[in-house]
């Protein structure tokens, strides 16, 4: 249905710290009730360059341009103009004439389709400033949970916005937050807040980057967290990897600090609370709550059965509240701006149950063979498609897409049939993948799928502490086994070994690691079987990857005889006279791939 | 500085928020440099000590150069934002110290947009 006018609000920080969502608000309410609704559409859009006149708003079509537009004077607005056709002119600007002579930010598909929560002030504040923080609503909402809001009302909100954990397990965090809390006044034990900034996935890095991009976020909403539970002391355990991040919020912590919003008394309303970052070496199965919390305490960073959970006995055997940073920077603006609008975005009915689906946004990183890698924040529901081809611009070098691999290592790779499922945390699950972190890596059509798998199998090898049988010896074995498919001398029968194995794993391991390991082998044994066999039958890699199966060769149609190759060639295995097609000598070929590397005609073969 | 209520925050943001927006007489310009980690690696650093470089080569007192975090684009960086009062901001990608010479003489001095390497004009939105 077409409109026969917009109201373009600028929803750019600027303007949303001068009140323009419920500046939209109002003005939808009030075009409402004036029956103009099916006539006039709000639409909000990104910065004008204003601010300073802000919050401004432009109606369209008679590109009528209103800047320090407050919610008083809506009904003017709609009664003298929107209705009688009257601009209110004390509101007007006469703006330059000039035409932007480059595409508007909003019209590039790498921006127009994500939906800023958490990283709402990404690339805007200085995240070294507090000041920069609080300009843009900043600590706002500690201010409303600490004046207007009970600890349980607190709790509620969280619970009912349908918050889900966002380091991996989507464990709702209200349900958290209400056990951590009641298991504190049964026990008599002060909880506490923990921040699980253990990013180790390769290829994953949003923690990071909301650490680095804005430090107080995650502070802020530990802060809320604590008056919700009812602690007085929270830590952020970073690993040793990331100091710029560690340094930003080292940074935000003694700002907080300074202005009374960490300490004795927070903001005079009687609550005290302090954060202490803790640093850890890097081990991945850190990222295990138990393994965390061991490594906090001190200890060896190893897991521990969990029959008894660490919300009710974790660190110290307190009870202890463990979310990622992804988690607590979504707090504040849940409190803000309530349960009901966070529920409004993403998937499933999240009101009464916050397992009933995924509300909300996910930070994505963006990487692999993609033209647009970079960190992205989408709603939640949003197709697979839609992140790789519309945000992350396709596949280079008009390559064929093969497989996305979401959650990390333990997380599984998605064949093209899947690129149009919903991304939520139920959806990923039940295609044998997981929301994970956040990592998505992307690969094209020259990746081998064992060669993934076998990748991801070594990294948790690795990575396994070796403290349960099923994860120290299964994922040797899958690494072995996956190895020897590699070397082009499988047997048929390792297929369902490595399916065996991986249901063992999943039954018997001792933590989130182990149970979770298999899902690399499991998803593409599910939909690249034929990859496998291909290995395995007829001993060739359709990925041109894997060295003993392939190769090289040169493609006399497509060589120009330019000699670049030869001369990046080690062994002299490339031969030929300038601008005459080239030869390669099979038996003196390594395989090392710095032909293709410099060829510019792509004409480098690998069968 | 002392404990602060919730009265004092009030008025630090809207402090904050004036310093925050451009204003003529005050600053006219500002450039903001995209410096996370990414940023850094991809040679960011360099980038910003140009604008600065060249800010005080040629007395630019109103013009503001700060940093901030990640833009998103990780791989179009260095990225910079150029805000000139009363105007959209410009995002900037694939820079390098001598790109940020000429945008300093092309687009804050001479008032055109160096389209070469301008990705776009505004800014992402809140949700």
């Amino acid at each position: 249905m077409a409109y026969r006018a917009h109201c373009l609000i600028c929803t750019g920080t600027g303007c949303v710290a001068g009140g323009s969502f419920n500046l939209r608000k109002t003005l939808e309410a009030e075009i409402a009730k004036r029956g103009l609704d099916r006539e006039i559409q709000v639409i909000t859009t990104g910065c004008q360059g204003f601010c300073a006149e802000g919050p401004i708003m432009i109606v369209q079509p008679d590109g009528v341009f209103y800047c320090r537009v407050e919610e008083r004077d809506v009904p003017a607005i709609v009664e003298e103009h929107l209705l009688k056709g009257r601009p209110v002119k004390k509101l007007l600007y006469t703006p330059p004439t000039e035409k932007a002579p480059i595409p508007a930010l909003k019209d590039i598909p790498f921006f127009a389709k994500q939906k800023l929560i958490v990283l709402r002030n990404r690339g805007l504040i200085d995240p070294d400033r507090i000041e920069d923080y609080i300009a843009v609503d900043g600590y706002t909402a500690l201010g409303k949970a600490l004046t207007q809001m009970t600890p349980e009302g607190i709790v509620l909100e969280i619970k009912r916005s349908g918050l889900r954990g966002r380091g991996g397990g989507g464990f709702p965090a209200g349900i958290k937050w209400e056990t951590c809390r009641h298991a504190g006044q049964v026990r008599g034990v002060a909880p506490v807040v923990i921040c699980n900034a253990d990013e180790g996935d390769p290829g994953a890095f949003m923690d990071r980057s909301i650490i680095e991009s804005d430090p107080h976020s995650v502070v802020e909403g530990m802060i809320i967290a604590a008056r919700g539970i009812g602690a007085s002391e929270g830590f952020v355990y970073i690993r040793h990897e990331y100091p710029l991040a560690r340094q930003r919020l080292q940074l935000a912590l003694d700002h907080a600090r300074e202005f009374g919003l960490l300490g004795k008394n927070i903001l005079g309303a009687g609550m005290d609370f302090d954060i202490e970052i803790r640093e850890g070496a890097g081990a991945f199965v850190c990222g295990e709550s138990t393994a965390l919390m061991a490594s906090l305490e001190g200890k060896l960073g190893e897991p521990r059965a969990k029959y008894i959970h660490t919300v009710e006995h974790g660190y110290q055997d307190r009870p202890s509240n463990l979310n990622n940073v992804e988690t607590y920077a979504n707090v504040p603006l849940i409190i803000l701006r309530g349960a009901d609008w966070f529920a409004s975005m993403g998937t499933g009915d999240v009101k009464e149950n916050p397992w009933n689906g995924s509300s909300g946004t996910k930070v994505f990183s963006l990487v692999g063979k993609i033209n647009n890698t970079g960190l992205i924040e989408v709603p939640m529901g949003i197709s697979l498609r839609e992140i790789i081809f519309d945000i992350g611009g396709g596949i280079p070098k008009g390559r064929k897409f093969k497989a996305v691999q979401t959650g990390g290592p333990s997380g599984g790779c998605l064949p093209e049939e899947k690129l149009d499922m919903a991304v939520d945390f139920d959806s990923l699950t039940e295609a044998g993948s997981m929301m994970g972190s956040g990592g998505m890596i992307v690969m094209d059509e020259q990746t081998c799928m064992v060669d993934v798998a076998r990748y991801f199998i070594a990294f948790l090898t690795e990575e396994s502490c070796g403290k349960c049988t099923p994860c120290r010896e299964g994922l040797k074995t899958m690494l072995d086994v996956l190895t020897r498919i590699g070397d082009g001398k499988g047997r048929m029968e390792d297929l369902g070994l490595l399916e065996e194995m991986g249901a063992v794993m999943q039954d018997c391991c001792l933590c989130a690691l182990g149970t979770s390991a298999p899902n690399p082998v499991l998803s593409t044994l599910q939909y690249f079987r034929h990859e496998y066999e291909a290995h395995i039958r007829d001993k060739k890699c359709p990925g041109g990857v894997c060295k003993e199966l392939i190769t090289y060769g040169i493609d006399p149609a497509k060589c120009d005889g330019c000699h670049a190759c030869v001369r990046a060639c080690s062994t002299a295995a490339i031969m030929g006279e300038v601008k005459k097609v080239h030869t390669l000598d099979v038996h003196k070929c390594i395989k090392c791939g710095a032909c293709i590397e410099v060829c510019r005609r792509d004409a480098i073969t690998r069968t | 500085m002392p404990r602060i209520t919730i009265e004092d925050l009030k008025k630090i943001k809207e402090e904050a928020r004036q310093k925050m927006t451009l204003r003529s007489g005050d600053a006219r310009a500002r450039v903001v440099v995209h410096m996370s980690t990414c940023g850094i690696a991809a040679g960011a650093r360099e980038v910003l000590d140009a604008f600065l470089r060249d800010a005080e080569a040629r007395h630019l007192t109103d013009l503001l150069v700060t940093t901030s975090s990640c833009a998103g684009l990780c791989s179009r960086e260095p990225m910079a934002t150029v805000e000139i009062a009363g105007q959209a901001p410009v995002k900037y990608v694939d820079l390098d110290p001598a790109k940020a010479g000429r945008i300093v003489a092309e687009h804050i001095l001479g008032g055109a947009v160096v389209r070469e390497f301008a990705l776009a004009a505004g800014s992402e939105t809140a949700s």
